[in-house]
């Protein structure tokens, strides 16, 4: 008998819509992208399911406005969704629905649990307060009162991404974009959370940059063993990084399965179109 | 008294109202009732908070003292005081021991209250979030969720900084282990003196609409990190330049031709008081 891992996170019929849907659109009739063409209504992202095991890295990809991002800020609670239902290991047991959670709930687990990297780091940073005090907010929200505990942790994980002490005081402002971004990761990994959610993280960097923080976040992964979803509209990204990857189109799963297999034999013709773009 | 306005100058209608805010806010300590603030001949903002609670709650037999920064004598303290006289005909003092209802701008008197005793605060921002976050709806969430995140870090980033939290009025204070309020803008000299005390503390923000309470004998600790414990103000080594006292809040004076510094009580009443005393015993 296999012995099976258990996820840390299952993801059921995940539903995200902007408007009410109308027979036409609700019966899957072809619609224009991901929007019906009769009443107007934004289907963002339509029954997607998936698991992420210990340690893995899951990617996501696909062109904008596919989805992609929609799946990652409904698990980080950013969106309402509509529908569907998510069960994280670390909470309570994986039995019951995060979606459900009260708001309170829901700041424990994203405070606790989870770690997210945004593609803009506006969003994820207070830009006016200095790397450390951005880094201590995590911990802070999870009830740590100790300074010189808060000092330490900050240190810590700022040197892992590789920023220098001497500059934990200033504010992420004064970084470069890729700084920014490290700065981003090690606030979300401030808790030791099980999950870590990266949006776009090396958009928008240059290679060389790219190439640094993707080092960093497979040794992040290697030395914590933390699950990562890892969304990208970048193949090159993907196959760096993801063990497995679902190919997202107008809000739905296309495609999915190991990386390789992918990248070697797509199967969708979206998928075979966006693999051989590949330069 | 002006026989053409009623007594206290606010209708009864009001007074009633603001009454049963306060009710609400004394059952539920810290947290910010909201209130119809009514117009009154002075600009909001210019205490108006503070003169509502005490119109509403004043009485012919209370006895009225009022204070701006420890002083009886501002222009501030005593158009306020006149104005409520005018209206009400309740005696006035200076002594803060004599008072029933004291209303004070930024300063807690330095001699003890006792239960039978109000102190009524002026405040310009009653919301302690508002620092970090502008929307009203958003600070009342965070409120309803305890989630003063936000002001906990305002806390680290300062001693990141400076190497000590460097607030020194309006320092945030915990209210019996629920709401973090805003003590309005007193020196954090001050702050100890909300925590288990023997009078009813009530605040109003009349621009703000909001008034809330600290009642007697309630837990009020102010914020701080487990391992960087709260500071007040050091005043050792420094006496009153008028009455001698020492270890009381002091207002700094600097000679502006010789540049020397001497210091003298903020609390006027208390030091007049003490002036008096040695004269009689002279």
């Amino acid at each position: 008998m296999i012995n099976k891992e258990e996820a840390v996170l299952q993801v059921r019929d995940l539903l995200l819509r902007y408007g009410n849907g109308c027979e036409c659109c609700r019966s899957r009739q072809p619609m224009e992208k991901n929007r019906c063409p009769r009443c107007g209504t934004v289907w963002a992202v339509r029954n997607v399911s998936f698991d992420v095991y210990p340690g893995e890295v899951l990617g996501i990809v696909g062109e904008s406005g596919s989805g992609k991002s929609s799946v990652m800020k409904s698990l980080y609670f950013d969106h309402e969704v509509t529908g569907g239902s998510a069960f994280l290991k670390q909470y309570q047991d994986g039995k019951v629905n995060v979606f459900g959670a009260s708001s309170q709930q829901r700041r424990y687990i994203k405070n606790h649990l989870m770690g997210m990297v945004y593609q803009n780091p506006l969003l994820g940073l207070r830009m006016d307060y200095s790397s450390a005090a951005n880094v201590a907010e995590k911990i802070i929200a999870a009830g740590n009162r100790n300074v010189a505990f808060m000092d330490g942790r900050t240190v810590e994980l700022l040197e892992a991404v590789e920023i220098l002490t001497s500059r934990r005081a200033e504010p992420p402002r004064n970084f470069s974009g890729g700084m920014q971004q490290r700065v981003q990761i090690s606030k979300a990994l401030a808790n030791n959370p099980g999950l870590l959610l990266l949006d776009e993280v090396t958009t928008g960097l240059d290679l060389s940059v790219q190439a640094k923080v993707l080092d960093l976040i497979r040794k992040i992964r290697s030395r914590y063993n933390i699950s990562i979803i890892l969304v990208s509209h970048d193949l090159a990204v993907i196959r760096m990084l993801a063990d497995r990857t679902m190919v997202m189109l107008d809000g739905q799963v296309v495609e999915s399965g190991l990386t390789d297999q992918i990248l070697e034999d797509p199967q969708h013709a979206y998928t075979q179109q966006l693999v051989h773009s590949l330069l | 008294m002006n026989p053409e306005y009623n007594f206290a100058f606010l209708d009864e209608g009001s007074k009633r109202e603001i009454r049963r805010s306060i009710l609400k806010a004394v059952a539920v300590p810290g947290y910010q009732v909201p209130f119809g603030s009514r117009e009154l001949p002075i600009g909001r903002g210019w205490g108006t908070g503070g003169i509502q609670l005490t119109l509403s709650l004043i009485g012919p037999r209370d006895v009225l003292k009022v204070i701006d920064q420890g002083s009886d004598d501002s222009v501030n303290a005593v158009n306020i005081k006149k104005f409520i006289n005018l209206c009400s005909d309740v005696a006035t003092t200076t002594d803060s021991t004599e008072a029933t209802l004291i209303q004070t701008r930024h300063r807690i008197p330095e001699e003890p209250l006792r239960n039978d005793q109000l102190l009524v605060f002026q405040v310009p921002l009653p919301e302690p979030l508002r620092v970090i976050e502008p929307s009203e709806e958003a600070t009342k969430l965070m409120h309803a969720e305890a989630d003063y995140t936000g002001i906990w870090l305002q806390l680290y980033e300062s001693i990141m900084k400076y190497g000590k939290v460097t607030i020194a009025t309006e320092y945030p204070v915990t209210v019996e282990d629920r709401y973090v309020m805003n003590p309005s803008p007193i020196p954090k000299y001050d702050n100890p003196r909300l925590h288990e005390s023997e009078c009813l503390y009530l605040f109003g923000a009349g621009r703000e609409k909001k008034i809330y309470a600290i009642p007697p004998h309630t837990k009020v600790v102010s914020l701080a990190f487990d391992d960087v414990p709260f500071e007040i103000e050091h005043m050792e080594g420094r006496r009153c330049r008028l009455c001698g006292a020492e270890n009381v809040y002091f207002d700094e004076l600097i000679d502006r031709e010789t540049g020397a510094v001497s210091y003298q009580c903020s609390d006027t009443g208390y030091c007049s008081k003490r002036r008096l005393r040695k004269e009689a015993d002279c």
